[in-house]
């Protein structure tokens, strides 16, 4: 058997990053109404127009605006004609990211656009989720996305891994709250609307770029040193939720291990969830001084199959502003944490 | 406040699929108040149980029976149960690890309140009165504090049997074969009927003893009758709203006016519009009223007669560019016989009483269009 190729072949960089405001309820806007200004901002900021990039992934689920191929409305906002060479994956942004670091790596593109939005406000979003759940033994039964995260944090306080003490500073330091506000009412147990995510409307968009090109498209890219991504058994009991194996394996696919990062940003869409993730990033080591979340994090804004993508270009644009020279980037998609995907980003040497 | 229509959609369809050799037992098992798991190539036994080892990958068929008794190995309580959920009144989520079983299984639990609940408790299924096979014939778990044959919160590290279900764990043979002392019927034994008992002989109750404690039986999945496809209904319900763009369109209408936008940079007009030039990737904000005469481009003839909609077949189907349009819409083609409808045709839009769209095109008796007028739109 060959030896795995070891590191990327190829240099890629986030050379940009935008978002929308995200807001409760987007009825004035249509997915592609909604993304244009997004795309615009990327672009402009690179100084490249759209028929320009080589590449062009995006991440969304058809299910949230309970449409067919809804996606494809969303191309408009891209110039698809004449035709582009375009892909979409139906999950978070952050994995359309990882097909377009990849066609990079390939060298069939020098640059590419990803973006990924999400319209949770046309549906009821825990009902709508349940229909990724094994459609034999689990979604008939109509487990919403907020009780399958409370059985998670359940058994995280059971294994003595944390308390509602702790579940709760975190949602006050994601949120901007002050320290000891209330945690909410409580949603499904031992869950408080606190832990739980917003349920917003967004889009966001990234353009990478290769080597020099990146060089010359902006003054400090945020390089992609690694990327990865894993996935955990679909049945939910027979993994351990107090755990995230696949993150664990993901980071140390990307090198996240390899030297210490200043600033992580975890897709943790539960209070719950970032206790999980600390520990399988090893990002609790004592006298740590990484910054967790400085965006907010998914608990500040969760447009859904944006907000991993959001993870990305938030740790890459804060690489690109000099805020930090080493950061790592976490996405997840799935119940309690099923899939995940981990980044290594760094400013030039 | 705004000019956003809205409007209910509801996405509804009931999911039929087919189970193949391991999901259909374990179903089929269900429908006879027997629970079925498959036993993995180092032991481990997997409930309910997969077709392929998810750790290795490996494919797995050699099924046992475990017991309806279990220990709950995590929770979370369920204040305002949702439409589709097992229970009505407020129920606490839980996974179960079943006698005799490596790993866990969803499902609601009966209690009466969070203070009930805790994890490692012992409970037992309550089998829904009509079962059909499927995860429903299951209604739920209940508490059973005292039934037999696992260990108890504590024992063996059991508080924390959710900590790690991958790892094997010790039954710590207390108490034999479960269902002892259960008087709801949870012998699965018992709820097999009679002169049902498959091939290869049912176990007298889930598990046998053996060195070490109790283990499952073997099972031979064969049930007469048995499951072979479930219907899974599934319903939706969205507020659908079509954004600025398509509203604006749309409340035309109702005024039997068609409005498409035009692009600032190419200068195409669109309709329907949808905010967005595909070719420029810009918005498009100038509104142009466009037709409501237009020209065929190209047709189709349809000969298949569509549910719910009162149209003698065949008809035809036509794209028609309006004029002063860039682009192409659809719409039924009427008042002129299926077979003398041609590209070229000029027509008109026929609006009925009420109709907040035209019902559908007809000849405007003006001569045909030049191909070449319209050959740039097809």
């Amino acid at each position: 058997m060959p030896e795995p190729v070891r590191g990327p072949v190829r240099e890629v960089a986030v050379v940009a990053f935008g978002q929308s405001a995200h807001v409760p309820d987007s009825a004035e806007t249509s997915e592609v109404e909604m993304l244009m200004p997004v795309l615009h901002d990327v672009l402009a900021q690179t100084g490249l127009k759209a028929r320009d990039i080589d590449f062009t992934c995006s991440g969304s689920s058809d299910y949230l605006a309970g449409r067919a191929f809804s996606f494809t409305m969303a191309l408009d906002g891209v110039g698809a004609w004449p035709p582009i060479a375009e892909s979409h994956v139906e999950m978070d942004g952050a994995w359309a990211l990882y097909e377009a670091w990849v066609k990079i790596l390939t060298g069939e593109a020098d640059t590419a656009l990803v973006y990924a939005y999400g319209k949770s406000s046309p549906g009821d979003l825990r009902e709508v989720l349940t229909r990724q759940l094994d459609p034999y033994y689990v979604a008939p039964l109509w487990p919403d996305s907020v009780a399958l995260a409370a059985l998670q944090a359940q058994a995280l306080f059971d294994a003595g891994h944390t308390d509602a003490r702790e579940l709760a500073a975190i949602g006050a330091r994601s949120r901007g709250d002050r320290p000891g506000a209330a945690p909410g009412r409580q949603v499904v147990g031992p869950l408080r609307t606190g832990d739980c995510p917003p349920v917003v409307d967004g889009a966001a968009a990234v353009v990478l770029a290769a080597g020099d090109t990146a060089r010359r498209l902006t003054a400090r890219p945020a390089w992609i040193r690694g990327l990865d991504h894993r996935i955990e058994a679909h049945a939910l009991g027979v993994r351990d939720l107090t755990d995230s194996p696949s993150t664990r394996l993901a980071a140390e696919r990307a090198g996240a291990f390899e030297a210490p990062v200043q600033l992580a940003e975890l897709h943790a869409p539960f209070t719950s969830q970032e206790v999980v993730l600390r520990r399988a990033l090893r990002l609790d080591a004592p006298g740590s001084t990484v910054r967790i979340n400085p965006s907010g994090g998914a608990l500040a804004a969760n447009p859904m199959m944006a907000a991993g993508l959001i993870r990305l270009g938030a740790a890459a644009a804060a690489v690109q502003r000099g805020e930090a020279d080493r950061a790592l980037a976490h996405a997840t998609s799935g119940p309690c944490l099923q899939q995940n995907l981990v980044a290594v980003l760094e400013g030039e040497r | 406040m705004s000019e956003v229509l809205t409007a209910p959609l509801v996405v509804e369809f009931p999911f039929t699929r087919s189970l193949g050799p391991v999901v259909g037992a374990f179903l089929t098992g269900l429908r006879e108040r027997t629970v079925l798991g498959v036993r993995a190539r180092d032991g481990r036994v997997v409930v309910p149980p997969v077709e392929y080892d998810p750790v290795t990958a490996d494919e797995l068929r050699d099924l046992v029976e475990v017991a309806p008794t279990g220990t709950v190995t995590t929770w979370a309580w369920n204040p305002s149960p949702r439409r589709g959920q097992p229970l009505a009144d407020p129920f606490a989520w839980v996974l179960v690890r079943l006698d005799g079983a490596d790993t866990a299984l969803l499902h609601a639990l009966a209690a009466p309140g969070p203070d009930a609940v805790r994890t490692g408790m012992r409970v037992r299924i309550r089998w829904a009165a009509e079962r059909t096979g499927a995860i429903t014939d299951i209604a739920c778990f209940e508490p059973a504090e005292g039934a037999a044959g696992v260990p108890r919160e504590g024992a063996n590290g059991s508080r924390r049997g959710g900590a790690d279900p991958l790892r094997g764990h010790n039954v710590d043979g207390r108490g034999g074969i479960p269902g002892e002392g259960d008087p709801g019927g949870g012998n699965p034994g018992r709820g097999i009927r009679e002169g049902d008992v498959p091939e290869g002989g049912a176990p007298e109750g889930g598990m046998r003893e053996a060195a070490g404690g109790p283990q499952p039986a073997p099972h031979s999945g064969q049930f007469d009758d048995p499951v072979t496809g479930i219907t899974a209904p599934a319903r939706l319900d969205y507020t659908y709203a079509p954004g600025r763009a398509q509203s604006r369109y749309i409340q035309a209408l109702a005024e039997r006016r068609t409005l498409g936008e035009r692009c600032p940079a190419c200068r195409k007009v669109y309709v329907p519009p949808r905010g967005a030039c595909p070719t420029c990737g810009v918005a498009t904000g100038e509104q142009v009223e466009v037709g409501p005469r237009g020209t065929v481009t190209t047709f189709c003839i349809v000969n298949i007669k569509a549910r719910n909609l009162d149209i003698e077949v065949p008809y035809v189907y036509a794209h028609i560019a309006l004029d002063g349009a860039d682009l192409a819409l659809h719409a039924r083609i009427g008042g002129i016989p299926y077979d003398q409808v041609r590209m070229g045709l000029r027509v008109e839009p026929v609006w009925t009483e009420g109709a907040r769209f035209p019902d559908h095109y007809r000849p405007t008796g003006e001569p045909d269009a030049d191909y070449d007028s319209y050959k740039e739109l097809i």
